[in-house]
């Protein structure tokens, strides 16, 4: 059995899950795409399985569909990642299959931009279609701000920063969740607590036990099966009237913070996913 | 095991398990290094975030 991480840069989380391996007695190989050169005409595979876990989308964006097509069992596999890079497709993924969100357009100019902001009300939220972390997500609470940060999007930005992802802003109770599904279960949740709008715990959030019982790990398999399942992380906000909406979900998931909190071992239970896709026990 | 940060020169610790790839922050500095090679052991400067980087 052949099983390789495909990452670059090892952030703690890399290091834990290579531990979490080495724990269970499986060798891995590394494959970083930085030392490689990818056949894009075929050839046979030479792993069974590649857990990726790259920092870049890009990578992984396009590694991905090469190993496949050599034949080779991604985890996640190469279209749930394609879909959870992009906010619109995943966006469209989570509709399409009934999961609520808050409202969102798209719009590919200025004007359009704006005309869409203000349709949804102040304060929205203009987020670029590819991006983490909560990296130039702006919110935006009068038409000024809206006039400013579209202009520089246009004029700054490269091409993806003029396709205006536009969300209607969730006054969520200074917190939201994340939540972890592994496979068809949710293995642990979080609250992210912040003085600031932006809870990521990159942005320095703070995580708390989240329940994941009931409503929370319900919505968030729904959400992970709507992507096309695998090992992902599920952000989810409070409404003021109760109601639990999903902002995004992520393919190459964090959790340093999450393991306290949770109790639970995320990395061993990445791993043990990863190695029931090589025993075939995962269709 | 010990080494020098690139950027500010202060004393690193680190880990006996270090990786190739790694990243480890400079105590001193606070600047982000990156595991060049282990064996022999070199540290650079990690490459700044880039756009399509994340989770």
């Amino acid at each position: 059995m052949r099983i390789a991480v495909l990452c670059s840069q090892i952030r703690v989380e890399e290091k834990l899950i290579f531990q979490a391996f080495e724990r269970r007695g499986v060798s891995v190989e590394r494959l970083d795409p930085r030392n490689q050169v990818f056949r894009l005409d075929g050839r046979p595979a030479s792993y069974d399985v590649v857990l990726d876990r790259s920092i870049r989308y890009s990578h992984s964006l396009y590694v991905l569909p090469i190993l496949e097509r050599w034949g080779v069992r991604c985890v996640n596999r190469a279209a749930v990642v394609a879909t959870c890079g992009d906010k619109v497709l995943t966006s469209l993924a989570l509709s399409r299959a009934g999961v609520p969100t808050p409202p969102t357009v798209l719009a590919f100019t200025r004007e359009a931009a704006l005309a869409a902001v203000e349709e949804l009300g102040y304060p929205a939220v203009v987020k670029p279609v590819v991006g983490s972390w909560g990296r130039l997500v702006a919110r935006v609470h009068d038409r000024d701000a809206a006039e400013a940060v579209l202009e520089d999007r246009e004029t700054l930005g490269d091409w993806h920063h003029q396709v205006f992802y536009v969300q209607a802003y969730v006054p969520k109770p200074g917190r939201d969740i994340r939540a972890f599904v592994v496979g068809d279960e949710p293995i642990g949740a979080i609250y992210r607590t912040s003085e600031h709008w932006i809870t990521n715990t990159a942005r320095g959030g703070r995580a708390s036990r989240c329940r994941v019982e009931g409503p929370v790990g319900d919505l968030a398999v729904r959400a992970a099966q709507a992507v096309g399942g695998g090992i992902l992380a599920v952000d989810i906000v409070e409404a003021p009237d109760g109601r639990l909406l999903v902002l995004e979900v992520n393919h190459a998931m964090e959790f340093r913070n999450s393991i306290e909190p949770t109790g639970v071992d995320i990395p061993g239970r990445i791993v043990d996913y990863v190695l029931r896709v090589a025993r075939g026990e995962v269709p | 095991m010990t080494a020098v940060c690139p950027e500010c020169e202060g004393p690193i610790r680190l880990a006996e398990d270090l990786m190739e790839g790694e990243i480890i922050p400079c105590g001193d500095c606070g600047a982000e290094l990156e595991v060049l090679s282990v064996t022999p052991l070199k540290l650079g400067l990690a490459p700044e975030v880039q756009e399509d980087w994340g989770e």
